[in-house]
């Protein structure tokens, strides 16, 4: 019974132990880190980059290694032929010159020689008559006279019981007069050896190698993994709504500091864009909410007093004009919204600019006059730019617009041209009234900007920033210039095939 | 008029339907697409009013499977998406006229009465009369009461689309669309004062007037007084 309950009740309390464990031992926590930290080494960049570097040079040092090998190895072959061809030759000679006794001599003296060469005399019945191998196994149809065949032999050894061992060599057979046969050869075990240093100096090459290249790996991917968590850390924080925060750059140029200095100029833009964002919902909050109050209170206004007849009429006519004009901001407002991120699907097409404005002008004309203002134009015909003509038609009312509303001079002349420079076309709404002043200036194309003379006159104070926004859509410039007297709004932009973007 | 107008939003629904009610029109309505196209195959309207976005079938694609069959109603596409290719989208599906959320009424009854119309009015004639007016569309020239009158081309494209919709309310924003071709928001009063001018050379020098300007909506060219 004991036996049986012990593990039942020791089981709950290990359980109990690796759960809680696991969630506060250091210990584990740091060896989940490490393991973690490894499987991440290996799925970095830096890991395959290294099994290929060891695949392909590994490759390539055996390659090497055995063309050389390879290329030695028959060099010396060829050294060896020879050599042998030589003494061969030699000793033939002496053997013509001397006969076979002086022939035997001189054998039986090189055979004594340390490291002597192979030498073998035999018969006409093959019997061995001097030389100093006691026994010699090669294939005999590789055996033809007058050229090289690797050979078996066991040495003659001239002190007793040191019994020699089988080596390898190459021998050259070659037959004398009378039949006498001569074997000349020599040993190739040097040769063999060098093979085996060759092999082991691969194997050897081989371990270096791929020592060195998971020592670059481990150093590789340390470097790049701390950079790439530097940056990590870094946009998570900027994730988490720190958009000033920048990737760290160490001025270095390598490919990090380029990828981090691009993404800074990325964030730059985007903090940017966001700074002008949240200006913007302030304005739009500041800037919608009294309209709306003016609504609200007009209505409370007639729940409380009940007006009737021409007074309701009155100011119901009021409260719809005015949420009409909110509409019309609103609708404002999304469309510089729009065409300022360029997501306005309208593609630009060639658009004979010329041809909008001498419109325009014609269709502001009759209402320009009832102001009591006169419109003097000027157009150069046939500029074509890459153009959305509505977006064009709204800038250029929103300019003939602000030029009716605030250039009243002596005068009352408003001056439309549209001219040629180059590669741009150049189109100038000029009053002649008393202009904005310098500092006035820079801030009218911001959203809701209006300036004190225009306070009285109907308007959101949105006209100039959407011009600004289509300017930009069309790759154009907008400049706001002191025409002394007046304001002179000169806009540029790229003519159809300028390509001056 | 017999109207159907297929749009999700109960109240825009109920509101549509109380004015046209109040303008002499008997009105249908749809709360998703698929109603909708059902609706308008089994019975004639004389003109749809779709909104752009609806449940079960969206309303350019029931304008679009509508208009694979003979169904020659005209269409209203209304829709709170007010850019330039969203209105090109609506009519390229087979919309006859596009009118962004918020609309006032007084837009849409007239753009309603327009494409209501449409279909018996005079497309094909040479010559429109209001009364003692006359507008020859093959000449280009304009008599009233036997006495020729010049206008500018614009002036009488604006004449010409006022006469061919004689005894219908033309808003402001109609006339910019039709007669400029421009569908942006001039902010200031160029309309009236083209229609003003348009006005001195047809009506100055006669007893009677012909274009009488309709409070709150726009004008109107007709013979009668009432």
């Amino acid at each position: 019974m004991s036996e049986t309950t012990a593990p039942e009740a020791t089981a709950p309390r290990r359980a109990d132990r690796a759960a809680r464990g696991g969630d506060t031992s250091p210990s584990s926590d740091g060896r989940r880190a490490k393991s973690l930290r490894r499987a991440r080494l290996v799925r970095t960049t830096a890991f395959k980059l290294t099994i290929v570097y060891l695949l392909v040079f590994g490759g390539l040092a055996l390659g090497l290694i055995a063309y050389i090998s390879n290329t030695t190895k028959d060099i010396i072959d060829r050294q060896l032929e020879s050599a042998i061809e030589g003494e061969t030759v030699e000793l033939d000679n002496e053997y013509r010159r001397a006969g076979l006794f002086r022939l035997m001599r001189i054998v039986e003296q090189r055979s004594m020689r340390p490291d002597a060469n192979l030498y073998l005399i035999t018969d006409f019945s093959g019997n061995p008559i001097a030389g100093n191998v006691a026994e010699l196994l090669y294939d005999p149809s590789k055996a033809t006279p007058g050229a090289a065949f690797p050979v078996l032999y066991t040495r003659l050894v001239p002190s007793e019981g040191a019994e020699g061992r089988t080596h390898r060599a190459l021998a050259r057979l070659s037959v004398l007069g009378g039949n006498y046969r001569l074997l000349v050869g020599r040993d190739v075990e040097d040769r063999i050896e060098f093979s085996g240093i060759i092999s082991r100096a691969i194997r050897g090459a081989m371990v270096v190698v791929a020592v060195l290249a998971l020592l670059s790996w481990a150093f590789i991917s340390r470097v790049v993994l701390r950079k790439v968590d530097a940056i990590a850390g870094s946009t998570r924080q900027i994730v988490a709504g720190d958009l000033s925060r920048r990737l760290p750059t160490d001025g270095s140029g390598d490919e990090f500091d380029r990828l981090a200095a691009g993404v800074n100029t990325m964030l730059d833009e985007i903090e940017r864009l966001h700074a002008g964002l949240q200006e913007v919902s302030q304005n739009i909050a500041h800037d919608l909410k009294t309209p709306l109050t003016r609504v609200r209170n007009r209505l409370d206004e007639m729940m409380r007093s009940a007006p009737e007849g021409e007074e309701r009429e009155a100011m119901l006519a009021a409260t719809v004009e005015e949420c009409d004009q909110l509409i019309r901001t609103f609708d404002a407002l999304l469309t510089i919204a729009r065409v300022e991120s360029h997501t306005t699907a309208v593609a630009l097409e060639p658009t004979d600019l010329s041809a909008v404005v001498a419109d325009m002008a014609e269709f502001y004309e009759p209402a320009a006059e009832d102001a009591g203002m006169s419109l003097v134009t000027k157009f150069a015909p046939g500029l074509r730019i890459p153009g959305e003509p509505t977006l064009l038609r709204t800038m250029i009312a929103n300019l003939l617009d602000n030029a009716m509303k605030y250039g009243t001079s002596p005068t009352n002349v408003v001056d439309l041209t549209l001219a040629r420079e180059g590669d741009w076309a150049v189109l100038t709404v000029r009053d002649h009234g008393q202009g904005v002043g310098d500092r006035d200036r820079a801030r009218l194309t911001d959203r809701f900007v209006r300036m004190d003379a225009a306070r009285s006159k109907p308007g959101a104070g949105l006209g100039l920033s959407m011009v600004k926004a289509i300017v930009g859509h069309h790759g154009g410039q907008l400049a706001l210039q002191d025409a002394a007297p007046g304001l002179a709004v000169r806009i540029t932009l790229p003519l159809a095939g300028a390509d001056a973007r | 008029m017999k109207v159907l107008i297929v749009e999700d939003d109960q109240e825009a629904a109920r509101y549509l339907a109380r004015g046209l009610g109040e303008a002499g029109h008997s009105c249908d309505t749809a709360a998703d697409g698929e109603d909708g196209l059902e609706m308008a195959l089994d019975a004639d309207y004389d003109v749809l009013i779709v909104d752009r976005m609806l449940p079960k079938r969206d309303g350019l694609s029931l304008i679009e499977k509508l208009r694979e069959t003979d169904k020659q109603v005209p269409i209203l596409v209304l829709s709170a998406l007010a850019q330039v290719d969203d209105r090109v989208k609506g009519l390229r599906a087979g919309g006859d006229d596009y009118l962004t959320k918020p609309y006032a009424f007084t837009e849409l009854l007239a753009r309603i009465e327009a494409l209501g119309r449409r279909k018996q009015t005079a497309d094909f004639e040479a010559v429109y009369k209001v009364g003692d007016l006359e507008l020859d569309r093959l000449s280009h020239t304009v008599q009233r009461a036997g006495k020729s009158i010049i206008l500018q081309p614009r002036e009488f494209r604006l004449l010409e689309y006022l006469m061919r919709h004689a005894g219908q309310v033309v808003t402001r924003t109609m006339l910019l669309e039709n007669v400029w071709d421009y569908h942006f928001d001039p902010q200031t009063n160029v309309i009236d004062v083209h229609i003003s001018r348009l006005r001195g050379k047809i009506d100055k020098a006669f007893d009677r007037p012909l274009v009488h300007t309709v409070r709150g909506a726009g004008y109107v060219i007709r013979a009668d007084a009432d």
